[in-house]
């Protein structure tokens, strides 16, 4: 198959935006808590959680979009730890992040081996199917691509969406970017900083868990541990690709979606055949780096990012 | 609510908190216990009999304790500075490579000789494997937690490469694994006939090593004044980007003798698996110890008598030995909180 055959093929296109969507969750959760001045480390440890809650939940009898809402719930919940040490008590963000992660995932394998302690092969669920758009899922190319996708992922866009609307059209996101930005302006206003943030923080987090929940309930159909990995991290990247702005990190999410649906690809190709496979499963990696690497020099790092707040200290 | 600085904390609060917080752990583990169906008391018993309830139990807690105590100080020197290594994990595999490269026959010295040669070349790579997100941070601005994270994922790669290209046995039966080392190449045992190599010494000896080094020398002062407050530090013309630099060596070097002493102590062949996580527990090690050189080396004692224990204990009692990793990511969550409370008071508007 040629290199361009392969970026004029509706298939990777589709594979792109399917691959982009829990990237486009937990990147929105995690620039909704960065915004508000909370850098979230949690989000690896938060997507393997809610990889697992939806789907067990589903497992158990729930119907699909209620696996949803208890990935959402359980991503809050941890969501609720990180924020209580992070924003009143002001602790380390790195350690609290690095320390959520360690427990969100320690307690997720602790879970499955206690609630399915014999099986060698993880039970499968139903899984949501694609959902053809009417008429626009005939269109050339974009129609498979964007129209015939499951709903999860035309939730993962409408979040883009709404994260942009809220964060820029409402005086509830204006709070959140000036509680990132200039936090004794928002004490000003008469406003609690720390109700803003933790509430940031809590809402981000369950975004990221839903982000883990399409791999389970989309992507795939079954729980497997080392399924999430290092998606989450890769998220943070791309928070700082997208400027910290919904648009961009939703153009960065699905460019890089669309870099790892052509790696896999290539490999299928004659060059596949003589690199080795390692060095294509290092290209997502790599790319993260060098889009940090890149946008260092000119991001608009929200100006109090992992600055603690502590009312009445000038 | 808001934090108010407590001047002369009283003992009862230095000390009794920090309890506190390990006692907490302890009580949500033995709910966790309950909650899979078992007796929490017996668990913990069963934990500490696992750990160390005979020699081979004490030796096999020994031996997990070693690579820990390197990844310990690592991310305790890199942490007192402000330099966020989350790398250790990379750092640990490029000592365990060197070790290979070097020690499957390529350098027939005799053992005195290539021991050392070895774990200084070790030190170097892992030091070099830091020395990249640590001249990305500086020269750039890029935070060093997400590119140390990363680049665990993209080492791991390169070794699953090697182990199954350059590296590999070719007498493994098509395994991913290095070739055994040359018996010059191996740590030899403490005490003939204990399973106890000489890594665990060179362990307790890197720690005395940092601990002279923060108390001793100019370089700890500096790494110790750029931790606390970099605007400080510079002001007072300590040179903060070398000294950053020379910390990411340090770091990198300790985390990559934990990977030469597994693989030239206890394993003798690198695999894929070597380790478990070592890189990211020495984080909970080296805040358990407070980032003090000598604390490191009782915490990475605990850590590994839990990781220990809990896989006795889940053979006995059916409980996950994911237990052990939940105990320590609380007791590392509620022990930073204890710490601060021991600082702060917290007060009601």
């Amino acid at each position: 198959m040629d290199i361009l055959d392969i970026l004029l093929s509706a298939s990777f296109w589709a594979a792109a935006i399917r691959i982009a969507s829990p990237l486009i969750f937990a990147t929105m959760g995690e620039l909704i808590c960065e915004r508000a001045g909370v850098l979230n480390l949690g989000i690896e440890g938060i997507m393997v959680a809610g990889a697992f809650a939806g789907w067990i939940a589903v497992w158990a009898g729930l119907p699909l979009w209620g696996g949803v809402a208890v990935a959402m719930l359980v991503g809050m919940g941890f969501g609720l730890i990180h924020s209580i040490l992070s924003v009143p008590f002001g602790l380390s963000q790195h350690v609290v992040g690095v320390g959520l992660t360690l427990l969100a995932t320690a307690l997720t394998f602790y879970t499955y081996r206690v609630v399915l302690p014999e099986v060698s092969s993880p039970p499968k669920i139903q899984a949501f199917q694609v959902y053809e758009v009417p008429f626009l899922s005939e269109l050339p190319l974009i129609g498979p691509a964007l129209f015939s996708q499951t709903p999860l992922t035309y939730a993962a866009f409408i979040l883009a969406g709404l994260t942009a609307y809220v964060l820029y059209r409402t005086p509830l996101g204006l709070a959140v970017r000036a509680a990132g930005e200039n936090p004794s302006a928002v004490a000003a206003q008469g406003l609690s900083v720390t109700a803003v943030r933790m509430g940031a923080v809590i809402v981000g987090s369950g975004f990221m868990a839903v982000g883990g929940a399409f791999l389970t309930m989309s992507a795939f159909d079954s729980f497997f541990f080392d399924m999430v990995n290092g998606r989450g991290w890769i998220c943070i990247a791309l928070v700082v690709f997208g400027a910290w702005r919904p648009g961009k990190a939703l153009l960065g999410a699905v460019l890089f979606a669309a870099f790892d649906a052509f790696q896999i690809r290539l490999q299928q190709t004659p060059i596949g055949a003589v690199l080795p496979y390692q060095v294509f499963l290092m290209m997502p990696y790599f790319l993260s780096i060098l889009a940090l690497v890149v946008m260092s020099r000119r991001a608009e790092v929200p100006a109090a990012l992992m600055v603690a707040f502590n009312k009445g200290e000038r | 609510m808001r934090l108010e600085p407590i001047a002369n904390p009283t003992a009862a609060r230095r000390f009794g908190l920090p309890a506190l917080a390990v006692g907490t752990t302890f009580v949500i583990a033995a709910v966790l216990a309950m909650i899979a169906g078992a007796d929490p008391f017996s668990v913990f018993g069963l934990i500490i009999h696992g750990a160390m309830g005979s020699k081979f139990a004490l030796l096999e807690t020994l031996n997990r304790a070693t690579p820990l105590i390197f990844t310990g100080l690592a991310v305790a020197v890199a942490f007192r500075a402000k330099l966020w290594n989350i790398g250790a994990e990379a750092q640990l595999y490029a000592g365990a490579v060197i070790a290979v490269v070097l020690g499957t026959g390529a350098l027939a010295w005799p053992s005195g000789v290539l021991l050392p040669v070895m774990a200084v070349c070790a030190m170097l790579a892992g030091a070099l494997v830091l020395l990249v997100p640590a001249l990305l941070k500086t020269r750039l601005g890029v935070d060093e937690v997400v590119t140390t994270l990363l680049f665990n994922f993209i080492f791991l790669l390169f070794v699953s490469y090697l182990l199954e290209g350059p590296l590999k046995d070719p007498m493994g039966m098509g395994w991913p694994k290095s070739s055994r080392l040359i018996p010059d190449a191996r740590l030899p045992r403490l005490v003939d006939g204990l399973r106890l190599h000489w890594g665990f010494a060179l362990a307790l000896l890197s720690a005395l090593a940092v601990w002279v080094i923060n108390t001793r020398t100019t370089f700890g002062y500096e790494m110790r004044a750029v931790g606390q407050n970099v605007e400080a530090a510079r002001f007072a013309g300590i040179p903060v980007t070398v000294v950053i630099l020379k910390t990411a060596l340090l770091s990198g070097g300790l985390a990559a003798l934990a990977g030469f002493s597994e693989v030239a102590g206890l394993k003798g062949s690198l695999t894929l698996d070597l380790s478990p996580g070592f890189g990211y527990t020495g984080i909970v090690v080296a805040m358990l110890a407070l980032l003090h050189p000598i604390g490191v080396v009782a915490a990475a004692l605990f850590v590994a008598a839990i990781f220990v224990g809990a896989d006795s204990m889940s053979r006995a009692a059916g409980v996950p030995t994911y237990l052990a990793d939940i105990m320590l990511a609380s007791a590392l969550l509620l022990m930073v909180l204890a710490i601060l409370l021991t600082k702060f008071r917290v007060r009601r508007d």
